[in-house]
C-alpha cells in the first residue's frame, strides 16, 4: 500500500505548520484570558485543543508515524466528553446564579 | 499551486479564530468556530490524513456545535451582551500571548527538524489508522467508551432536579 507522497511535504516546511498552531493556540488563549462570557471562554479553549491536534497531526503526517494522529483521535473523544459535561455545568450554574459572567463564578461553594 | 493553497487556508484559519475571540454575540461566535473547525479539517486534508478529516467533521462541527448551539439558546444568551471593557485587558492578554508566540518562535529557530526515517504517505488512511486503533491500541480504545458512558452519567446527574431534603 505504497503512495506517492503528497506535494504538501516537499513545498511547505514543517515549521511552518508548527508556526500555524501556535498561532491558533496563541489566539485561543488571548480569548480565554479577555472574554468574560462562559460559553466564549469554552469556545476558546476548543480552539487551543483544535492547534494542539494540528500540531500533532502535521508532525506525524511530516515523519510518517502514526502514533501522532491516533494520539488526536482519543484527544478528540475526551474533547466530546468534556464538552459535555462541561455544558451542563454552566446550565446547572446559570440556573442558580442567572448570569454567564465568568467573574461572579468566582463562588464555588454551590 | 499548493503553497498558495495553504497560505490562504492558514490566513482564513487565523482570521476565522480571531473573529470567534472578537465577535460580541455568541451565536456568531459558534459559526466561526464551525468554519475555523471546517478549515482545520481542510488542512488535514492537505496533509493526507482523510480519517481525522472526517473525524473532526463529524465529532467537532457536527456533534459539539450543535451543543454549544443547542446550549446558547436554551440560555437565550442573545439579548446577553457583556458589557464593554476598557483596552488595558486585552492590551495584556496579547501582550502574555505574544510573549509566549515569541517564545517559541525562538525556540524553533534554534531546533533542527528531522527527515522521515520510513517515508509511508499513507498512514492517515481510515484503512491504515483503524487496523493500528483496533490492535495496538485496543485498550485505550475500550477505556475511551468507559469514559463516555462516565460522562453520560455525569451530566445526567448534574440536570437532575435536586430534592430538598427536610433537616
Amino acid at each position: 500500500m505504497e503512495s506517492t507522497a503528497p506535494e504538501i511535504f516537499s513545498t511547505i516546511p514543517l515549521t511552518h505548520y508548527i508556526l500555524l498552531s501556535t498561532t491558533l493556540f496563541v489566539v485561543g488563549l488571548i480569548g480565554v484570558m479577555v472574554r468574560k462570557n462562559v460559553i466564549i471562554v469554552f469556545m476558546c479553549i476548543e480552539i487551543m485543543l483544535n492547534a494542539s491536534n494540528l500540531m500533532l497531526t502535521a508532525t506525524s503526517a511530516y515523519y510518517c508515524n502514526p502514533g501522532g494522529q491516533i494520539m488526536v483521535f482519543f484527544t478528540m473523544a475526551v474533547a466530546a466528553a468534556e464538552v459535555a459535561v462541561g455544558l451542563a455545568i454552566i446550565v446547572m450554574i446559570y440556573k442558580n446564579l442567572r448570569t454567564t459572567n465568568i467573574d461572579i463564578f468566582n463562588k464555588l461553594k454551590g | 499551486m499548493i503553497d498558495k493553497v495553504f497560505y490562504v487556508l492558514s490566513a482564513a484559519t487565523i482570521i476565522c479564530a480571531s473573529l470567534v475571540v472578537i465577535s460580541k454575540h455568541p451565536i456568531r461566535s459558534v459559526l466561526f468556530l464551525v468554519a475555523t473547525f471546517f478549515l482545520i479539517s481542510a488542512h488535514y486534508v492537505l496533509m493526507n490524513a482523510q480519517f481525522l478529516a472526517l473525524v473532526n467533521i463529524v465529532v467537532y462541527a457536527g456533534a459539539i456545535m450543535v451543543l454549544f448551539l443547542f446550549v446558547i439558546m436554551f440560555l437565550n444568551l442573545n439579548k446577553d451582551i457583556e458589557q464593554q471593557q476598557g483596552i488595558v485587558p486585552w492590551l495584556a492578554a496579547i501582550i502574555s500571548a505574544g510573549s509566549f508566540l515569541l517564545i517559541t518562535m525562538a525556540a524553533l529557530n534554534k531546533t533542527e527538524l528531522l527527515s522521515a526515517s520510513k517515508p509511508d504517505y499513507s498512514i492517515g488512511l481510515v484503512e491504515n489508522l483503524g487496523s493500528i486503533l483496533y490492535k495496538e491500541y485496543l485498550l485505550p480504545m475500550e477505556l475511551s467508551s468507559v469514559l463516555f458512558l462516565i460522562a453520560m452519567a455525569g451530566v445526567v446527574l448534574l440536570s437532575r432536579k435536586e430534592k430538598i431534603v427536610a433537616e
